[in-house]
């Protein structure tokens, strides 16, 4: 009998130990737990645990003593330690959950932790996370987003500076505001001097962009540099976002999703580019597309905004990465032989949002961050000087705009100019939730018919069955 | 419980059978707790969630609402499933022939005692390796070699072969042909171990009978090696077959989850997959549930031809 007993406990033991390993698991329903502890960075705010300790103690109780922040870089990380941590209350702690962007991870886990926010303990709850303007919708039209002004306390005074499309981007459907961001991403034309001197005998930004100020205008030269040699852009995408931008209507009514003339007009124009060879059928951030904008590189321009001109075309302009050693400078492949100007069509493309979770614990921090980063006209500035980041405070850039600021990189051109010219003139008011899958799967299915695989209609089809994949409730 | 008690009282005499029968059954259970926790229960769960209408628009959960078949209806109806059932079938057989042709000249020159290949061991671990690497990795290796301004076609163009570089990925041949190649490469190691098994197998004494009564080789491998090996043969095909209808990771990576061009790359996986999206799990479990009945029935073929008596 005792034996039996002996199996028998044994049994329950070993069964229970699986069943409770198994029942922790699911309650959590966080299969990323594991992941997450390994991105977690916990921050100290420069005093010691102890202190840190004893404070949280005295603390008062309404600020919760933990800021958890998801985001999906190291971006707003930097300017976070840079221009805010030495404001950081005592006793708060900064917790990091970064979660790369790749295959939509950094979506589903903050989606999986917002739906649980309720549950989750004060200090495991999410107090500040970043979005993208391709799926700002998504967080903004929810209660997972606080009021900027009415719940976190900004004021209107304090978001004047702000540039309108960076607050049509996270406005929600009742008009409210549910984000902010700390730098506008208007886009320009960057296109080659030397190229431009050869196809129009010029390389002045103003003159340039007569010859670029409309898509017709635009096509001409792409024929003339064709005639001499050149590729008018690199590849299919590069003037998406130009066109995806000046839409006039959003990408779904209703239920239904409407394909605006603006697209099609891409599509007509990439496929004319590629059938005549105006461009190199590249993808972008693919390696082909990064080597046409280097010292071999035969293409005439490319559409970029705010980092992508500082950071991307730059790193690829040079004969010797800066990785290897090379010097940004003159003379280091065609580092100084780009210049910038408005191009057919404003646009914007990139950018960062904070946006407070509904929730949190921190609002005093919250309110104190976002007033910090992203209304502070001097730190704005700052970051410009700085990062050569492009903000978001129209009256920051003006200042750098009207001073002799100059890029070496743009042989001397202010192109904070530019920017600050361009900025007020993007219209985002055609976002809709669905931007971020429609626009990916649209490019995707168009890339089979700019490369002969399908016809027109084919490729509209495969656009519509990979959206109504995506998302169920669309019909067409 | 009478018999438990002569076994209590008896266990001076018979103690080791009864243990023994016990100790099998504990440590049978971790088996089964495990089998039940993660293999039937998402198992059940997934036919049940085929039945309802379920997914995620952005943060907004839509239903569960239970639509009966629907899910079914729509799949075999209004999604292009045979499309990316034949797409899946055809990329898996460019692969299978070159494969099943290729490992069974392996196998019986391996098996073959008369030939004395030198060096077996290292060959047959040779072709094994390429099993190892894993497969995303294996297919983003293949993605930057058959890249349009990767090494393939700097090679051929400078060697002349090609004046342009060829966009192995923006072309059906190209793309099908490179999801079938890499997974020939993976498998045909793994077919030939397996053949060679069953060649192995094989008494010896028809083989010398086969070369007294002056049969040539094709005829030796026509005559005795092929009939013999059928059982192993159809095992190999079929087990194959439903690694192929399972096709994921190869081409998911190489297309970057597309299926481009033209959705001619997309396999059943794939298709499910896409689902994952939206976290659609009527749709994911209504095409769950066929490839299982299409598995299940390919298994129960397996199982027939394993378990059949000779004739």
């Amino acid at each position: 009998m005792k034996r039996n007993l002996l199996l028998l406990l044994l049994v329950t033991v070993l069964t229970g130990a699986l069943l409770i390993g198994c029942g922790s698991d699911t309650s959590e329903t966080d299969g990323d737990s594991k992941e997450t502890k390994d991105t977690v960075e916990t921050q100290d705010t420069g005093k010691e645990t102890d202190d840190a300790k004893e404070t949280e103690d005295v603390a008062d109780s309404e600020e919760g003593k933990v800021l958890r922040i998801y985001c999906w870089n190291e971006e707003f990380q930097s300017r976070f330690n840079d221009y805010y941590s030495h404001k950081l209350p005592d006793g708060i702690e900064v917790e990091w959950v970064i979660t790369p962007n790749e295959g939509n991870a950094y979506q589903d886990k903050l989606d999986q932790d917002l739906l649980n926010q309720d549950k989750a303990a004060a200090d495991e709850k999410i107090d500040i996370f970043l979005v993208e303007a391709d799926y700002a919708l998504k967080y903004v039209n929810t209660d997972y987003t606080l009021d900027v002004i009415k719940d976190i306390g900004l004021t209107e005074d304090d978001i004047s500076q702000m540039y309108g499309y960076t607050k049509e981007i996270v406005t929600d459907s009742n008009g409210v505001l549910k984000g902010v961001t700390w730098q506008a991403t208007p886009g320009l034309f960057a296109y080659r001097r030397s190229i431009a001197k050869d196809v129009l005998g010029t390389d002045d930004p103003v003159k340039v962009q007569e010859y670029l100020a409309d898509w017709d205008k635009f096509d001409e030269v792409a024929e003339k540099a064709n005639a001499k040699g050149y590729k008018m852009l690199s590849g299919y995408d590069d003037s998406y976002r130009v066109f995806s931008n000046n839409v006039s209507g959003p990408w779904v009514d209703g239920t239904k999703i409407v394909i605006d003339d603006n697209l099609m007009r891409w599509v007509d124009q990439t496929k004319e580019y590629t059938d005549k060879g105006y461009n190199n059928k590249t993808s972008l951030w693919a390696p082909e597309w990064s080597a046409d904008q280097g010292p071999s590189g035969k293409v005439f321009g490319f559409f970029y905004s705010t980092w992508g001109i500082n950071f991307t075309l730059l790193e690829n302009s040079l004969e010797t990465p800066l990785k290897e050693g090379g010097v940004a400078e003159v003379g280091n492949g065609i580092y100084g032989d780009y210049a910038v100007c408005q191009g057919p069509e404003s646009y914007y493309w990139g950018g960062t949002w904070i946006c407070a979770a509904a929730g949190t614990d921190n609002i005093e921090t919250i309110r104190d961050v976002m007033k910090t980063l992203t209304c502070d006209k001097d730190v704005m500035k700052k970051i410009t000087l700085d990062t050569e980041d492009y903000t978001n405070n129209m009256a920051a850039m003006n200042e750098i705009a009207e001073s002799d600021y100059a890029s070496e990189f743009l042989g001397g051109q202010n192109h904070i100019a530019l920017f600050a010219e361009a900025a007020p003139l993007i219209d985002m008011s055609n976002i809709s939730i669905y931007d971020q899958g429609l626009n990916e799967e649209f490019q995707k299915a168009f890339k089979d018919y700019f490369d002969g695989n399908v016809d027109k209609d084919t490729a509209l089809e495969n656009f519509y069955t990979g959206a109504v994949e995506k998302y169920p409730e669309l019909t067409y | 419980m009478n018999e438990t008690s002569t076994s209590i009282t008896n266990r001076h005499k018979k103690k080791r059978p009864i243990t023994y029968n016990r100790y099998g059954y504990l440590f049978l259970i971790p088996f089964f707790v495990i089998y039940i926790i993660f293999s039937l229960v998402p198992l059940l769960s997934t036919f049940v969630n085929s039945l309802y209408e379920n997914y995620m628009s952005g943060l907004n959960q839509v239903g569960p609402t239970f639509v009966g078949l629907d899910n079914f209806k729509t799949l075999l109806t209004e999604g292009n499933l045979l499309k990316y059932a034949g797409n899946t079938i055809i990329i898996w057989l460019i692969g299978f022939i070159p494969q099943i042709t290729i490992s069974l000249l392996l196998a019986s020159w391996f098996a073959d005692m008369r030939l004395r290949l030198r060096a077996k061991g290292f060959f047959k671990t040779v072709i094994y390796m390429p099993n190892i690497i894993m497969a995303s990795a294996f297919s983003m290796l293949f993605f930057t070699l058959f890249s349009d301004n990767g090494p393939i076609n700097n090679i051929l163009m400078s060697s002349g072969t090609i004046d342009e570089p060829f966009r192995f990925l923006s072309s059906i041949i190209g793309t099908r042909g490179l999801i079938s190649l890499m997974h020939f490469l993976m498998w045909f190691g793994n077919t030939t171990i397996l053949l060679m098994a069953g060649i192995m197998g094989i008494d010896p004494g028809l083989f010398e009978a086969g070369q007294v009564d002056g049969a040539s080789p094709t005829q030796l491998f026509k005559h005795i090696t092929m009939p013999l090996l059928k059982p192993i043969f159809i095992y190999v095909f079929i087990t194959s077959m439903i690694g192929g209808i399972q096709m994921f990771d190869v081409p998911q990576i190489l297309t970057n989850g597309s299926g481009n061009p033209n959705r001619t790359s997309m396999t059943l996986i794939m298709y499910l997959n896409r689902h994952l999206f939206s976290k659609n799990f009527g749709m994911a479990g209504a095409l769950s549930v066929i490839l299982f009945i299409i598995s299940a029935v390919l298994s129960l073929l397996v199982y027939k031809v394993i378990t059949r008596k000779d004739d």
